[in-house]
């Protein structure tokens, strides 16, 4: 009983650890198709991602292959001009603990997709479903609070902050004496 | 069966090396003054070497087989001294050889001068961007996967590596050269005779690493300059329909974010510059010749094709498909 | 500690032979079961066992290779993506590399070395225990990695920005490089034992200039070991940090440099393919007596070769660099250094070949094997000499002909050795003869495959095939090399197979062993086949270079070591005069303790740089554990 134990927790560390390093280089069209058919809230926040998301496990946050080509795309489709490194400009910041449309990655595919107020460009026709996600899936990592063992680390160019896999959301996440927002709630 | 496999892959081994003195991406295939030096050196050391390697096995060989007499209770030493330092001397001579003449080979690969053409080379995964670099910036233009240069002429190029480290290497015309990211490299090839050479990425980057290939085509003078002349123009306006709802497509679908038409509103600029791409003679960095139904087909499915490149699987129309393949297919 | 078998302070030389060989058998024995397998310290069960992982290793990477083989069979083949190619080619190349070939020479050294020196056990026998366990776990998670498809996929060289944290997504890479650390640990733990063996256990008598050429081999190699290991352990712990943690050693945006990493792999690089050839050469020095039924000749010009390579073997290193855009007058200082280590090999040949000349050969499979060896290992220098050129290189680096110069050097000029050896040495192992029959068929179709698939290979290269590519087009001209290539390959492989089952028949039931069924000269068959737990009832005393052959019906054996208790003798460096006698530990299970903390802390740093902290507290405790004082007095005398 014991040894069953042992070998399928192994088993399940491993398998963990195949899901992470799986590398999905091409989607079959009518998955990608799937994928785009996000069910958004009315108000444009949050809602429930295409059923076919689960069913590939959630690829977009815990594999590292999307996740750096995310980081790739990132740098690619110029969001650096407004985001900066992810501590923001422009745009807003991905670090500062404040999601305006929710953390969630129908929120951020949503607002990647189709673009939202007050100037975020929509990239439906400028990249392909696959790339949404990826893109999307990174965007959550640079503000996630627990650096994934999936999440890229520093990229070969000039640093201005710990990578994504050093949780640099953490790091730098300090509201000060003012809180940055002032609709902001509680310190989540 | 097994007898006919046999028969076949001897034929085609014989074939291969009797051929083996031409091919289109041979270093034994020599047509330019660095690769022609190299082949020559290359000659000289393998024969010297091979005729090396037959003495030691005659030597082997004697030395097992030979007859003895009866022999003494004790081998005598001083002949055989003499013969392995005589074997030594020699070992030292050839190997100094070697060395002087190696060095002055590399003399021999020489860096062109500053008027020369110039090209730099940008190594990316897994295609090449080439941008050639005149007195005037009006006379720059960027193509990509294939240069033509004049025969005869030194053509220096400036080689930088922009993500992992790639290796230019076009056999015929002259040996390798990494590209470094964070180096500045230079590597100068020069082609004797008009013709098309292939060279391929000669160092491991990554997926496709086995599908990074490139032209290089020499011509005479006057066609090159009518070549560069082409493709420093923008591309040309479609006319006819089709083309024109190909460009249309282009622009409204993520084509346009990651390549440049010049002369379009498409002025992406993480995958190759397509302004010209139909005059190129192979797509996807040397993986087909160049026709409507190969750019269609890349379009479709280049994940297949190529696998782990950074180029997606957009979703097309079966019209768009035609339209954009054919509007590519008219960048001449 | 057990009860002694003989009153405390027994000498030997007060008990008659049958109660002295049950005595030292009593002292010197591993207890039987799973405990005594985990828990022993003694050489030979150890190299044993270590010999037998690294062949199951060779195996593998030779599954790999020929997975490879039918990819390339044909152009734009399907057989195997560019993802999994990759993988297998990096796969193959850091097993073979840093899974076999080092560690079966080791292996062969921890096994033979005592035995040809003339001691009871390795120096540091719990610290030899210590790193085959860490050998095999790295080897482990090298292996499950790559079934898990996390198996690395940048070369077995990793360069620098493939490998990197921006290029090199997920764990991979620190997969590769945290191998790296436990087969470097394990090496460098073998190495500084056989140092202190070679130095300060030898037989009395067995002065520095009648060490047999193997154990010099051996000694020079383990030097090299040392010298040249830390330069790959501070390469990949530097690529894991930039990877995990953010350093910018590697980042030339940040001050970091792209060559650097190659500079720190090659000048390990290059003195590790010399890690793996000069104990070869010391195999074939030593076979070579027996089969050619006289001493080699030129004893001092072999050794002084073997010296030199190791020597030599670090100037070198920019070699694998000559296209990387260095100066170009630095390149060819190192043409004149890579062509200048062609001479110590050349000299050993020259030796080789007089001792053939003036011997009587007996035509048994190892001497067939070592004339494979001189066949293909001769291709393979003089390949070596036409890549060391630097405009050479230019056209030939990373193509196929450097695949082929290498296999040339490493199978011809390593393996083929290990292979003879393995049918030389397979008596003293097992107690069983390996089959002649079958030996000579694997020695042909080894030879005759080898040659089949690699020779194409250099034309290939010259023809401009690249390395490492999964697949090439069609409207090249090399698939019909290619075919034929990966055709003969089935041959090599044939003939590997049939080593194998000779090996594994033979150990069952093969000809039952006499203690020297070769007559060969040296002291490894003075004692029975296999040598019992203590390996000579009395130390022997060494008058020349052939000890069994100057003294053909007794050796004469220095007494006093005491029979209650492990006792070794400990000698002088230069004169071997007896020195002192040296407690020799007991079984142990500390080791493998040690070992477990070392490997859940060096797989837990892959993830967590943290590990380095709280897995170093397992580490610490085991230790302890290891070096608590076991209270037994030291005789001085």
């Amino acid at each position: 009983m014991k040894r069953m134990t042992g070998v399928l927790l192994g088993l399940a560390t491993a398998l963990a650890g195949c899901q992470r390093e799986e590398r999905q280089l091409r989607l079959d069209p009518p998955i990608a198709d799937a994928l785009d058919r996000i069910a958004l809230m009315p108000n444009g926040i949050s809602g429930a991602p295409p059923d076919v998301y689960f069913a590939l496990g959630k690829p977009y946050e815990v594999n590292a292959y999307n996740l750096s080509q995310g980081k790739r795309l990132y740098s690619w489709f110029g969001c650096k001009a407004c985001h900066g490194d992810g501590q923001g400009g422009i745009g807003p910041s991905f670090l500062d603990g404040w999601w305006y449309y929710g953390p969630e990655m129908v929120s951020i595919f949503a607002s990647i997709r189709d673009g939202r107020p007050h100037g975020m460009p929509a990239y439906r026709d400028k990249m392909t479903t696959d790339q949404i996600w990826q893109l999307a899936g990174y965007v959550q990592a640079i503000g996630s609070y627990e650096g994934k063992t999936a999440a890229p680390s520093r990229n070969d160019e000039k640093q201005t902050r710990p990578a994504e896999n050093r949780a640099p959301a953490k790091l730098l996440f300090d509201e000060g004496p003012i809180p940055v927002h002032a609709d902001q709630g509680p310190t989540p | 069966m097994i007898r006919a496999i046999g028969k076949t892959c001897m034929r085609a081994m014989l074939a291969a090396l009797l051929a083996d003195c031409s091919g289109w991406q041979s270093a034994l295939d020599a047509h330019g003054p660095s690769a022609v030096s190299l082949k020559q050196l290359i000659i000289v050391i393998v024969v010297v070497c091979s005729l090396v390697w037959m003495l030691v096995m005659t030597t082997m060989i004697v030395a097992l087989l030979r007859r003895r007499e009866v022999r003494p209770a004790t081998p005598s030493p001083h002949r055989m001294t003499v013969a392995v330092t005589g074997a030594v001397v020699a070992t030292v001579l050839i190997i100094g050889t070697f060395t002087v003449i190696s060095f002055l080979a590399t003399h021999a690969l020489g860096v062109a001068g500053q008027d020369d053409l110039t090209i730099r080379v940008r190594g990316l995964q897994w295609w090449w961007g080439f941008e050639y670099i005149g007195p005037n910036p009006s006379d720059r233009f960027e193509t990509a996967n294939e240069i033509h240069i004049p025969v005869g002429r030194n053509v220096r190029l400036k080689l930088e590596g922009l993500d992992v480290i790639h290796s230019f290497w076009v056999p015929s015309l002259a040996g390798k050269q990494d590209l470094v990211p964070g180096r500045s490299n230079e590597l100068t090839i020069r082609a004797d005779n008009p013709g098309v050479y292939r060279g391929q990425c000669a160092e491991f980057c990554g997926m496709q690493h086995a599908h990074m290939a490139l032209l290089v085509i020499a011509q005479s003078q006057d066609d090159f300059d009518r070549w560069s002349n082409a493709q420093r123009q923008a591309a040309r306006q479609p006319a006819e329909e089709e083309l024109a709802a190909g460009l249309q497509t282009f622009l409204a679908k993520p084509c346009a974010g990651c390549h440049t038409i010049r002369g379009t509103a498409a002025t992406g600029k993480t995958g190759p510059d397509l302004t010209h791409v139909g005059s190129r003679r192979t797509i996807a960095a040397g993986l087909f010749e160049t026709t409507r139904g190969s750019l269609a087909a890349w379009i479709a499915d280049p994940q297949t094709i190529k696998p782990g490149n950074n180029m997606p699987m957009v979703p097309l129309t079966p019209d768009e498909l035609r339209t954009v393949s054919a509007y590519l297919a008219s960048l001449k | 500690m057990s009860r002694p078998a003989t009153t405390p302070g027994t000498r030997d030389i007060e008990l008659q032979r049958t109660g002295l060989t049950s005595a030292l058998a009593e002292t010197w024995k591993t207890p039987s079961g799973l405990w005594g397998a985990l828990a022993t310290v003694d050489h030979k069960i150890i190299g044993r066992r270590y010999i037998l992982t690294a062949f199951v290793f060779l195996a593998l990477g030779g599954v790999l290779a020929a997975l490879m083989r039918i990819q390339l069979a044909l152009p734009e083949a399907r057989l195997i993506g560019p993802d999994r190619y990759n993988q297998i080619f990096t796969m193959h190349g850091a097993n073979m590399m840093f899974l076999f070939a080092v560690p079966v020479m080791e292996a062969v050294a921890v096994y033979f070395v005592p035995l040809m020196v003339g001691t009871r056990n390795i120096a540091f026998p719990r610290l030899n225990a210590f790193s085959y366990w860490i050998y095999l776990a790295g080897g482990a998670m090298l292996w499950i990695a790559f079934a898990l498809d996390m198996g690395p996929d940048v070369g077995w060289f990793a360069y620098v920005p493939l490998s990197g944290p921006q290029y090199g997504a997920g764990k991979r890479a620190d997969i590769w490089a945290q191998m790296i650390t436990f087969t470097e640990i394990s090496a460098l733990a073998v190495a500084v034992e056989l140092v202190v063996t070679i130095f300060k256990q030898r037989a009395p008598g067995m002065t520095l200039n009648r060490i047999p050429v193997f154990v010099w081999a051996i000694l020079v190699t383990s030097f090299l070991v040392i010298m040249a290991m830390p330069a790959i352990v501070v390469a990949s712990t530097s690529l894991i940090l930039d990877r995990l943690v953010g350093t910018h050693f590697y980042n030339p945006a940040e001050g970091g440099d792209v060559l650097l990493w190659q500079h720190l792999f090659w000048f390990f690089g290059h003195p590790e393919v010399y890690i793996i050839f000069l104990p070869a050469a010391g195999m074939v020095s030593t076979l070579i007596e027996p089969f050619a039924r006289r001493p080699a000749f030129g004893y001092l010009a072999l050794v002084m070769a073997l010296i030199a390579t190791g020597i030599l073997a670090f100037g070198l290193w920019v070699h694998h660099m000559f296209v990387a855009g260095l100066p170009r007058l630095g390149d060819s200082f190192f043409t004149a250094s890579s062509m200048a280590i062609a001479m110590p090999a050349g000299i050993q040949v020259f030796c080789w070949l007089a001792t053939l000349w003036d011997g009587t050969p007996d035509f048994k499979t190892p001497l067939l094997f070592i004339i494979g060896f001189i066949v293909t290992f001769v291709i393979g220098g003089l390949t070596g000499v036409m890549v060391a050129s630097v405009p050479f290189d230019t056209q030939v680096h990373d193509t196929y002909f450097v695949v082929a110069h290498f296999h040339y050097v490493l199978i011809g000029g390593a393996v083929f050795p290990l292979l003879g050896a393995i049918h030389y040495w397979f008596p003293k192992l097992t107690g069983r003869m390996m089959s002649e029959r079958l030996g000579q068929w694997s020695f042909w179709l080894i030879f005759a495959g080898f040659n089949a698939t690699f020779f194409p290979m250099h034309i290939l290269g010259l023809q401009g095939m690249p390395r490492r590519i999964y697949t090439y087009q069609p409207d090249l001209p090399w698939h019909g090399l290619n075919l034929f290539v990966s055709l003969s390959a089935i041959v090599l492989a044939a003939g590997f197979l049939l080593f194998f089952i000779n090996a594994i028949r033979s150990a069952r039931s093969g000809e039952v062993a006499t203690d020297n069924p070769w007559n060969a000269p040296t002291l490894e068959w003075a004692t029975t086949s296999p040598p019992p737990s203590y390996n000579f009832a009395m130390i022997p005393v060494v008058g020349g270079l052939q000890p069994l052959w100057e003294n053909r019906d007794a050796l004469s054996v220095a007494d006093g070591l005491r029979t209650d208790r492990r006792e070794l003798l400990v000698t002088t460096l230069a004169e071997a005069e007896p020195q002192a006698r040296e407690a020799s530990p007991q079984h142990s299970i500390w080791p493998l303790w040690a070992a477990i903390a070392t490997t859940i802390m060096l797989i837990w740093s892959i993830f967590s740089p943290w590990a380095v902290v709280w897995g170093a507290i397992p580490v610490a405790i085991t230790l302890i554990g290891w070096f608590w004082p076991k209270g037994t007095p030291e005789d001085e005398s």
